[in-house]
């Protein structure tokens, strides 16, 4: 009453005043001549005598300095991770999707497979622009071959550039996000900056063979 | 063209560098040059100079509403404990512009039913008025552009054209979202404008002058502890009558839309905008020249700076208000002016009467006591208003008509 | 005297400000007293229901996550649970605490984001929105570490869910566990005791007890109403009934006892995150023998959970076949909506926004 609870919302909006913004800023973060100085690793007036071009574009607060995200390992973005060497076809992920956005062409040459070879990928289209990120086509690969990818950056001005095709996805920076893959979160792996990991380094095994493939395919599902 | 004009130090100078040295009104003011107009065209002089300072404010009135909208998205920024902006310019300092740049070059709408003459005077009849503003308000010890010996009536009169463009935009929009706002904004002016009034009296009284030089003149303690029940009256009321939070029931976004101005596009959009800003500036500055004793301060600063500071402050203040509370709905805001500020102001009246009839010319010392005299009555006023007033739970009414409600209209929209 | 007044009748929406997604409104004025109201939906109806029809049942939970997307979480329980019992599906010990953890989350945000527009209606300038959004953010880095995503999770799976928390997950939650009760309090601080909130929503809105129970409304409205009606406590699934927690209620059943049961409904979750961190125990996630294309038998099963809006229920009729023949959502917002009209006539049009506000409904889950 006699507006103490008004004083008291002040107080709160004063406190916040003191707090450190939450405003995460992105592709690059203002910082002044503090920041600046720290990321090149040296002190205030060490880097004013050094560059002082870019110490009076810190203090008048015009200074950047690129930002890295912090990710989750899980994170599941807009790309998609396909090791060539393990995928067998089969086209499961098609199958699954719950949009239907996947369009996968094996062989149209009628080739004569034999018994462990992989069928030949011609076409493997990933429609991003209906794509919903929901993971199914990574949880029923059986083989392992498609992982979800961590990149976010992928907008593009037209529908149609945003379909993923089989030589993208062949050319792409192998950065796996751990989602269904969890082998990845060992060592703390980094999607976003981390190292381009070898297809053997990340997957559940190597290339499969015939028994565990077995293991995997029929054994484990009719238990 | 009276000899008043050359009291004031920034016409001085540059009417008497134009005008020939020979003239009656600059001898003995000072070194002046020779001057560039020969003798009997001191009417130009004085054309050009008060062109030039006109100029000069009115520009100076358009920079200070840009850097005000930095100052106030950072500031309400920081009070969400966000970053506001920092892209453009240092600081972010050149946001306004980028925005103006933008408003410049947005489609300008006008919808096919409006009344456009109307429509389109209402954002140029915002910003005039503020403008006018100041005129009369002293920015330093000796820097003014007019000193009206009826200013504070002025500031009144001119201040309350701006509810004109209100319902002229809504009027004109033919919008109901936009009447709204504007009925909203009639309401709102109506209220308001009686307590603050009668809130100034009590500095008239003490002051026994209307020109705003003159009560500066006289503010040896600031009028806020004089007359602080005065203040705080003025203080709500300025802010309901620019309609800032918690009164901007005229453009409440989350009912209205925007208020009078929804239908408004591109710069006409802009020109309410910083209308509005403008005249939170100007609010401010009548605010510090009434009852922060203007450019008064202690010697180690120039007048003008002080001025600035306490400009700032308000503003300041005026913006965490903005950043804290919730809107107020219509039936409470005019019902808060009519049954809470209207008899706390005629009380302050009464009460000031009394004290400059005991004291007609107060010296410092009458004015402190007046100070703790009108402050134990602004306590105890407000406190007794506060148990008859109380918060109430709010009342449903019941729909003129009939019980049974109106049913809506099932064919064609409204 | 008594002045001759015309009513005027206004579209509020489907593109207004605060109607919180494609709602509209038809609102017969008096001045600015409203003499009517009639809520117009399906703005945004997709068929989510049809959809169900031709999606395998762990495909549907990714559709799950669309219908109220500022809690995809409890929706993908409700559906799972569903499924369970359609299926005879006994889920995993460690795969349900892990549903009932993310929640309950699910359900403090869900609230921060009700309280937070709720304010904004209130004409706050954003100040109460940014202060529960931020912490909201918290949640949602807790869910991106959890399952990879920050809206839509489709995190979980009829047995369990996909796949177990990581290690840094835990450390975190503490860490939020220990913070929020201090937000809340701000929150508190900031808006329960605020005048103007006070005499903006207090007594305003009113709908008595009955008539939400006629109309079936559900979650904090009702108990709003200070009707003792929880499924955590009246039925308890997954395992609600070896957690400790009280039920809030309020008597006034207006905008503020809305508002203030919602404060303490966080407070409460916050204490079940607690009592479930405790009692969770290493396992497997999710049953290994639960197939990837869950096949349950010809019949029918209904699964309801409190979902932060109310009751929201799957109604999932099988033949057999690897996807649902027939599925309906009792979506809680949908038939709180219904109460619109008793809420707002009589009412002013500032309050109207308000009280819209305080009911908390997504059109997502409205139109489905």
């Amino acid at each position: 009453m006699y507006g103490f609870g008004l004083l008291k919302g002040f107080s709160v909006t004063a406190l916040n005043m003191a707090r450190t913004p939450f405003t995460v800023q992105y592709p690059d973060r203002r910082v002044g001549l503090f920041g600046l100085a720290q990321a090149s690793g040296m002190n205030p007036l060490q880097f004013a005598m050094k560059r002082p071009g870019d110490a009076v574009r810190a203090i008048l607060g015009m200074a950047k300095i690129k930002v890295e995200l912090p990710q989750a390992p899980r994170f599941r973005g807009q790309d998609f991770i396909w090791y060539v060497e393990r995928c067998t076809g089969c086209a499961s992920c098609a199958k699954l999707c719950p949009l239907g956005i996947i369009r996968i062409v094996t062989d149209p040459a009628g080739r004569e497979t034999q018994e462990g070879e992989v069928y030949d990928v011609e076409v493997f289209d990933i429609d991003l622009a209906r794509c919903m990120a929901c993971g199914i086509c990574v949880e029923v690969c059986p083989y392992d071959a498609l992982h979800m990818g961590s990149g976010f950056e992928r907008s593009k001005y037209a529908f149609k550039n945003l379909l993923i095709t089989v030589d993208e996805l062949k050319q792409m920076p192998k950065r796996p996000s751990t989602w269904f893959r969890p082998q990845l979160e060992a060592k703390g792996y980094d999607p976003h900056t981390g190292n381009e990991a070898d297809w053997r380094l990340v997957g559940r095994h190597e290339m499969p063979n015939l028994t565990q493939l077995k293991k995997s395919w029929v054994d484990d599902r009719t238990k | 063209m009276t000899d008043a004009f050359l009291e004031n130090a920034f016409f001085r100078n540059i009417y008497c560098n134009l005008a020939s040295s020979a003239s009656p009104r600059c001898a003995g003011g000072g070194p002046f040059g020779d001057g560039m107009f020969p003798a009997g065209m001191e009417w130009l002089a004085f054309l050009i100079t008060a062109f030039v300072i006109i100029f000069l404010v009115v520009n100076a009135a358009l920079l200070a509403v840009n850097i005000y909208i930095w100052g106030e998205r950072r500031l309400v920024a920081r009070l969400q404990a966000r970053l506001g902006p920092n892209r453009w310019g240092p600081y972010g300092l050149l946001t306004p512009i980028a925005d103006l740049i933008k408003i410049l070059t947005k489609e300008d709408i006008v919808p096919a039913a409006a009344d456009r003459l109307v429509f389109n005077l209402a954002p140029v009849l915002i910003v005039v008025p503020v403008l006018l503003v100041f005129a009369v308000i002293p920015f330093a010890s000796s820097t003014w552009v007019a000193d009206l010996n009826v200013g504070v009536l002025y500031i009144i009169a001119v201040l309350s054209v701006g509810s004109y463009s209100a319902v002229m935009a809504g009027w004109g929009s033919q919008n109901r979202y936009a009447m709204l706002g504007a009925f909203r904004a009639v309401a709102l002016l109506v209220s308001y404008e009686l307590p603050m009034v009668l809130a100034l009296i009590g500095v008239l009284m003490i002051t026994g002058s209307m020109s705003l030089v003159d009560v500066v003149h006289d503010q040896n303690v600031p009028f806020a502890l004089v007359q602080p029940l005065g203040f705080l009256i003025f203080l709500i009321g300025s802010v309901a009558e620019i309609q800032r939070p918690p009164f901007d029931l005229a453009e409440a976004e989350s009912e209205l839309i925007g208020g009078y101005h929804t239908d408004y596009s591109g710069i006409k959009w802009g020109l309410f905008q910083a209308g509005e800003f403008m005249a939170t500036i100007a609010s401010a500055a009548i605010i510090t020249t009434l009852f922060l004793s203007g450019w008064r301060g202690w010697g180690f600063l120039p007048s003008h700076i002080w001025f600035l500071i306490k400009l700032v402050a308000v503003l300041f203040a005026m913006t965490w208000l903005r950043g804290t509370l919730p809107r107020l709905r219509i039936d409470q805001v005019t019902a808060f002016a009519w049954k809470g500020l209207l008899p706390l102001a005629a009380l302050n009246l009464v009460v000031s009467g009394v004290l400059s009839f005991i004291w007609p010319a107060p010296g410092v010392a009458e004015l402190w006591v007046m100070a703790i005299v009108n402050l134990a009555v602004a306590a105890v006023s407000i406190f007794t208003l506060g148990l008859l007033l109380g918060p109430r739970p709010g009342e449903r009414t019941t729909p003129a008509g009939s019980a049974v409600f109106m049913p809506a209209k099932r064919e064609g929209t409204a | 005297m008594t002045l001759r007044t015309e009513p005027v009748t206004i579209n509020i929406g489907p593109h207004h400000p605060s109607t919180h997604g494609v709602f509209r409104l038809r609102v017969t004025f008096d001045g600015e007293v409203i003499v009517d109201a009639e809520p117009v939906f399906g703005y945004l109806h997709r068929g989510t229901e049809k959809l169900a029809e031709e999606r395998t049942y762990v495909q549907f939970v990714t559709l799950t996550d669309r219908m109220d997307y500022v809690a995809s979480m409890t929706n993908n329980q409700g559906w799972v649970l569903a499924v369970e019992k359609l299926a005879g599906i006994t889920p995993s010990p460690r795969g349900v605490w892990l549903r009932m953890i993310s929640a309950e989350l699910q359900r403090i945000a869900s609230h921060l984001v009700a309280i937070g527009f709720f304010l904004q209606d209130l004409g706050a300038f954003a100040t109460p929105l940014m202060y529960t959004m931020r912490e909201r953010e918290r949640i949602l880095d807790l869910f991106e570490i959890l399952c990879g995503a920050r809206i839509t999770y489709s995190y979980m799976r009829p047995g369990g869910v996909f796949q177990d928390a990581p290690q840094e997950f835990w450390p975190r939650l503490d860490t939020f566990l220990k913070e929020m009760p201090h937000y809340v309090d701000e929150y508190e601080r900031l808006i329960s005791g605020n005048e103007i909130v006070l005499v903006r929503t207090k007594g305003i809105g009113k709908v008595p007890a009955d008539t939400l129970i006629n109309a079936s409304a559900s979650g904090p409205i009702l108990r709003a109403a200070g009707v003792d009606w929880d499924l955590r406590k009246k039925d308890p699934y997954e395992f609600y009934d070896r957690v400790k927690f009280d039920l809030p209620l309020a008597k006034e059943s207006d905008n503020f006892a809305r508002y203030i049961v919602r404060i303490q409904e966080m407070r409460e979750s916050l204490k079940i995150v607690t009592h479930c961190k405790e009692q969770i125990e290493p396992g497997p996630v999710r049953p290994k023998e639960v197939p990837f294309l869950v096949r349950p038998p010809r019949g029918d099963a209904y699964a309801h959970i409190e979902a932060p809006k109310g009751e929201l229920g799957y109604y999932v009729v099988s033949d057999g076949s690897i996807a649902p023949y027939r599925c309906h959502v009792r979506a809680p917002s949908f038939i709180n909506l219904t109460l619109l009209r008793d809420m707002l006539v009589g009412w002013k049009v500032a309050d109207m926004i308000v009280t819209f506000g305080s009911i908390d409904i997504n059109m997502g889950e409205v139109d489905r």
